[in-house]
């Protein structure tokens, strides 16, 4: 069985040689639409998206954080406000006086969904779970939640934060995992 | 200085899966209707506010294409973004140019062509109508990942089943079979709902609403110039706004949406309404059920129902037509569909006519005090929007 993200692949390729055909035969990539047959003309321009995002300022987070296994998040010197995700200024205060602190690793699963129907970048991947937890201290996180099962999952139930390598790409992320209970 | 503003002119085109016409011609089905309406030349029209999200959609500035193709060149022009609200934006922007008095005739025109991309793509866009690098980047919510969440603790909060969320479909699904401009004019059980598959667990296909292109357009006048072209107008009363946290982890809880409480109180404040009888003052809503929770939480959020008792309205059929309060007589963006830009102007055009008198038979609310809501939600109440449009002309 094709994952999601090869049958969106495999429709456009149909698509594209059925013009590159109506190309050769009438000269211009017009093909019909293939419910109502409605023509269509099938772009022959394409662009790939593809973000440079600045971390300069959040590099803690990663280096000193993620790669040694640890979640941070930062708390404003001045009111003590912890901002997760990390921010470097304090907006109510109006200070970038910052500093970097860990975040506790267990807490209770607020609500969840599995995402069955997939975005194209994510339609590699089997279902997903994705959650909301709240960590002991309070603060929120978004992840993914290692449990695919609606029946194993319930609002409330205890989870711990570990850090993991996401493949196949190979970078170092966050998810939730069910504390088993005795 | 502020100014009554009133609908004179309302243009809707068939929603659906339009690969029979390119985005100006979708436009323009709805901008003709609106003028012939209004009774106006294009040279009337002084300001336009256009609402698209695009991204999935070929013209990256399809307000000026369109406007070239309707014969609008040269009115004052920007483009609006709210997400899902959009349409409510471009309406309030065209409000507060005629409010201001900064011009007498202005329209708002909603666009949206979300089947010129595959599904994949379209669902990644949307998935990324939140936060992009937080909870997209490695976690791949969806649009209807985000109103999963809601659904989820709702319905572990107060005890709602996924029946009752079907319910709400049925309903829809019911009104749109009465609506020729629906994309899905097909009434549905709650059997064929409930084996429908999975979305986004517990949503599933019959929860969501679907992939549309459509579009819609109002005619909005002065006072004084409105008194010229028709004899029914219908005033925007008031517009309450508001905006929520992009990172849904920062939200306080998922059992409602502030930013669409904070707007009706807005909206109910300026119009000497309160939330505690609102369903005494006003006939027909129509609100922002992109998936079935999203009007649960809609009922409760303006009033409608007390906290945790929104789905005993559906259960009860409280929101059909001869119930408590009517919503979503069109079919809703469930059922009529949700083209996002075009979706916030589809709501004043039909809330317009049920205040006419003027919609299908079967589907045309009893208008008794003359008033309709119209609630729109950008994302998951990241944007929010609840606009009061009245047959009696607002006291200032």
């Amino acid at each position: 069985m094709p994952s999601q993200k090869e049958q969106a692949d495999m429709f456009l390729k149909q698509m594209e040689s059925f013009a590159n055909e109506m190309k050769k035969a009438v000269g211009v990539p017009i093909i019909p639409e293939p419910k109502s047959g409605a023509q269509l003309w099938y772009d022959q321009r394409e662009i790939t998206l593809k973000f440079l995002i600045s971390v300069e300022k959040t590099k803690k987070f990663f280096h000193e954080g993620l790669a040694q296994g640890k979640l941070l998040a930062t708390r404003c010197k001045k009111c003590g406000r912890i901002y997760f995700p990390p921010q470097v200024d304090c907006p109510y205060c109006k200070t970038s006086e910052m500093e970097w602190v860990e975040l506790p690793k267990e807490g209770e699963l607020v609500t969840y969904t599995i995402i069955t129907t997939r975005p194209y970048s994510f339609g590699h991947y089997p279902d997903y779970t994705v959650g909301v937890v709240k960590l002991k201290n309070g603060v929120q996180i978004t992840a993914w939640v290692r449990e695919t099962d609606p029946k194993k999952l319930c609002v409330g139930m205890p989870v711990k934060l570990e850090i993991v390598k996401r493949e196949p790409e190979g970078y170092y992320t966050y998810e939730f995992v069910p504390i088993e209970e005795e | 200085m502020t100014r009554n503003v009133a609908i004179v002119g309302t243009g809707h085109s068939k929603f659906g899966n339009r690969h029979d016409v390119n985005m100006p011609e979708l436009a323009w089905e709805a901008i003709k209707q609106a003028i012939d309406e209004a009774g106006i030349e294009q040279k009337d029209v002084e300001f336009v506010s256009f609402s698209n999200v695009g991204g999935w959609s070929s013209e990256g500035l399809a307000s000026v294409v369109s406007l070239e193709y309707a014969g609008l060149t040269g009115a004052g022009l920007y483009r609006v973004e709210a997400a899902c609200s959009s349409g409510s934006a471009a309406i309030k922007a065209a409000h507060d140019a005629i409010a201001s008095g900064e011009a007498d005739i202005a329209m708002a025109i909603g666009l949206e062509k979300m089947n010129e991309s595959p599904t994949p793509t379209v669902i990644e866009f949307i998935g990324r109508a939140g936060n992009f690098f937080w909870e997209f980047q490695n976690f791949g919510l969806t649009f209807p990942g985000y109103y999963a969440l809601y659904a989820t603790a709702y319905m572990a909060k107060h005890g709602a089943t996924e029946e009752d969320l079907c319910k709400v479909a049925v309903k829809n699904h019911y009104y749109a079979s009465l609506n020729p401009k629906a994309h899905f004019p097909i009434p549905i059980t709650v059997e064929k709902c409930m084996k429908s598959r999975y979305i986004a667990w517990p949503l599933k296909l019959y929860d969501c609403s679907p992939i549309t292109d459509g579009a819609a357009a109002v005619v909005l006048a002065s006072e004084e110039v409105a008194k010229k072209l028709t004899d029914s107008p219908v005033w925007i009363e008031s517009i309450g706004v508001s905006s929520g946290t992009s990172n849904l982890s920062r939200r306080d809880d998922f059992l409602h949406l502030e930013a669409g409480t904070l707007a009706a109180d807005r909206a109910y404040k300026k119009a000497g309404l309160s939330r505690d009888d609102i369903v005494k003052h006003v006939d027909v809503a129509e609100v922002h059920d992109c998936f079935t929770i999203a009007e649960i939480l809609a009922y409760e959020d303006l009033g409608f129902a007390k906290r945790g008792e929104g789905y005993k309205l559906i259960r009860d059929q409280e929101t059909y037509k001869g119930g408590k309060i009517p919503v979503n007589l069109s079919g809703g963006l469930k059922a009529k569909g949700h083209p996002l830009g075009a979706t916030g102007i589809s709501m004043a055009v039909d809330l317009s006519r049920q205040l006419q008198g003027r919609v299908e038979k079967e589907r045309q609310a009893d208008i008794k005090v003359g008033r309709a809501l119209a609630h729109n939600i950008g994302g998951t109440g990241h944007y929010a929007y609840v606009t009061l449009y009245s047959l009696s002309k607002p006291r200032r």
